[in-house]
């Protein structure tokens, strides 16, 4: 597979299109990600950072231009199919971790295998204790998510978008919340995953320390990529 | 986590088992309205199956008698007529014409279940210096007993009937001194008096018909009466007592004679029963409604509390589909497990009503009748209830951007 995980072709991002209101967040942005990569996202509140993350994950549609994941051209694909790719292939982790309350966190880690029946087998169970191994949370996997600590949220978090194996892991702020040790300690554990597994990492952050720890930093400035 | 279950029916009892106290709220209500329909409807049962055994085991369902006598002018040439006044003449007591046809007939209708002539009449019952007007029955007791249960009314003797017997009221049995065994002096205006043997004494739960019923052998009547060979009335049971007026009306139609329904002859009990039956209908349709919305509101409010989990769940890969049937499924839940308690609430009422209820003698007010189908047609509209009140819900929940719900 020669071609990179992801590839944005002068993508443009605008809200309220013809009418007087109509703002431009993104212009033009050219971006791309070989596999295995780790790459920072820096920028300014307001600079369009979320916006670019939610169109890369297939959460939200650009105004114009090309995403390619994988190769294949996201334009043309519909509802289902843009759910049925995300669901195989990008992982998330948020700000604020949001696992579902209503769940342990071992189930969290779950829920993306049982959603989709492709995953379903005898053995999610068992990967998804790993999973919580992995994360260093054996021990707390029963535990519902709404009682566990902050740093501990998030690692479940990172579990849970690990779970189907994902080729590009998407974090936007994953460390925002967090006190300097537990913050180390999720990019840690970010930065094994992309070294053992080899996924892909786009981590939007403010943390100038974690970021320079990455492969590299992109920076976006006015919906601009700069450098 | 189970894994047996898809993810729609553990994320849907998740959600259901986190938002306790909505849940427990709502599966209450529902079971209060549960509760009502089934206690009503079955106590409904009960009532008309009590009112219905009452009416129906006292009398014939479909009674076949003699045509009116009409006298009718005469005409001296085709399209002159007689101004003639018409008096309408006196009802003779007349035989239902060849009703052993007529009988036949009635035999080879499959709706017809029973089929009993019987030969009635005024006639004088005379003991000593007493004497008392009553209605003479001649029945044949195998096939008029299944019609009209006289074993079942009998307080003393036994129902024998043979061409010397009759069977009498308890009224008339006080009023001439009579008992069992006694001897009776029957006289008609036309025909032959006889004298009968009282064989058993009726209470028939009225005190007039106590009165004036009295029963004897078909010939026995025929003979006493004057009519010999001939019967007043045929009797019918039917199958569907509720398609009796129907089926009445198709005889009178094929046959020379008067088809008189028990819902014609008792139409003020049964626009009882039907008003009873509509306002079943309506009560049940009301308290579906109220269910059906209460669902629906609590299920929009979980949507929007929920909203940033179905943003999640999106993010992670469920398709809309999904998300719509997490809902669905909470609703049917919902109805379901609401449609169980208000079961055992509703026959939980009626048991204790029905014990606690006596009438007057210590009898049961109303029989207790718990259908097993009732109650599995209320565990269904219970839960399609939920599934429709679940739609809108449901859709909205699938509707959810997700980037929108995640960002709250």
């Amino acid at each position: 597979m020669d071609d990179p995980v992801l590839r944005l072709d002068r993508i443009c991002k605008a809200y309220n299109v013809g009418l007087p209101s109509e703002t431009k967040v993104l212009h033009d942005v050219d971006l791309t990600l070989k596999r295995g990569e780790f790459l920072a996202l820096m920028g300014p509140s307001g600079s369009g950072k979320s916006t670019l993350l939610n169109i890369i994950g297939l959460l939200d549609r650009p105004t114009s231009g090309h995403l390619f994941i994988k190769g294949q051209d996201t334009a043309l694909l519909n509802d289902a199919a843009l759910t049925r790719l995300r669901g195989h292939t990008i992982g998330f982790v948020f700000q604020d971790h949001h696992l579902i309350s209503a769940f342990t966190a071992v189930e969290n880690v779950l829920m993306p295998l049982l959603v989709d029946a492709e995953f379903a087998g005898p053995d999610i169970v068992q990967k998804a204790n790993a999973l919580m191994a992995r994360v260093g949370l054996a021990k707390v996997a029963d535990n519902r998510a709404m009682n566990m600590s902050g740093g501990q949220q998030q690692r479940v978090a990172i579990a849970r978008a690990l779970a189907m194996s994902p080729d590009l892991l998407l974090a936007d702020e994953p460390t925002g919340n967090l006190d300097t040790q537990s913050a180390g300690g999720v990019f840690d554990l970010m930065r094994e995953v992309n070294r053992e597994s080899g996924t892909t990492i786009l981590m939007v952050t403010h943390n100038l320390d974690l970021a320079k720890r990455c492969d590299r930093i992109v920076d976006v400035v006015d919906g601009r990529i700069t450098a | 986590m189970s894994r047996w279950l898809p993810f729609e029916w553990i994320a849907a009892i998740r959600f259901l088992r986190e938002g306790r106290m909505q849940t427990l709220f709502i599966i209450t209500g529902i079971a209060i309205g549960v509760g009502v329909i089934v206690f009503m409807s079955a106590l409904l049962t009960g009532l008309q199956a009590n009112f219905i055994k009452r009416v129906l085991t006292s009398q014939p369902q479909i009674q076949l008698i003699p045509l009116d006598q009409i006298a009718r002018p005469l005409r001296n040439a085709p399209g002159v007529f007689e101004n003639a006044s018409v008096q309408r003449p006196s009802q003779r007591v007349i035989s239902v014409d060849q009703w052993q046809k007529v009988r036949d007939r009635m035999q080879s209708m499959p709706e017809i279940t029973a089929i009993s002539p019987t030969m009635a009449g005024s006639a004088l019952a005379i003991r000593g210096a007493a004497s008392r007007a009553i209605t003479i029955s001649g029945i044949e007791p195998t096939s008029y007993f299944t019609i009209v249960r006289i074993p079942d009314y009998v307080v003393a003797g036994v129902p024998r009937l043979n061409s010397q017997d009759i069977i009498i009221g308890t009224e008339l049995a006080k009023d001439l001194g009579a008992t069992v065994n006694d001897k009776l002096n029957v006289q008609a205006a036309t025909g032959t008096p006889v004298v009968l043997t009282v064989t058993a004494v009726l209470d028939l739960g009225n005190k007039a018909v106590n009165e004036r019923n009295t029963y004897v052998a078909l010939r026995t009547a025929q003979s006493l009466l004057g009519i010999i060979g001939g019967v007043t009335t045929v009797d019918l049971t039917v199958k569907d007592i509720y398609a009796a007026e129907t089926l009445a009306k198709r005889i009178e139609g094929s046959n020379a004679v008067e088809a008189d329904s028990w819902i014609a002859t008792n139409a003020q009990f049964f626009t009882a029963v039907q008003a009873q039956k509509t306002s079943n209908t309506m009560i049940r349709l009301f308290v579906a409604l109220s269910v059906a919305f209460g669902i629906a509101a609590v299920l929009v409010v979980s949507v929007i509390q929920r909203s940033k989990d179905i943003g999640i769940l999106r993010a992670m890969g469920a398709s809309r589909g999904q998300v719509l049937r997490v809902f669905l499924i909470q609703g049917g839940v919902l109805g379901f497990v609401g449609a169980i308690a208000g079961s055992v609430l509703g026959a939980g009422g009626l048991m204790y009503w029905h014990s606690a209820m006596r009438q007057a003698d210590g009898s049961e007010l109303f029989p207790l009748m718990l259908e097993r189908d009732l109650f599995i047609a209320t565990a269904l509209l219970a839960t399609a209830t939920g599934l429709v009140a679940a739609m809108v819900p449901a859709i909205r929940a699938a509707k959810l951007d997700p980037v929108v719900a995640i960002r709250g």
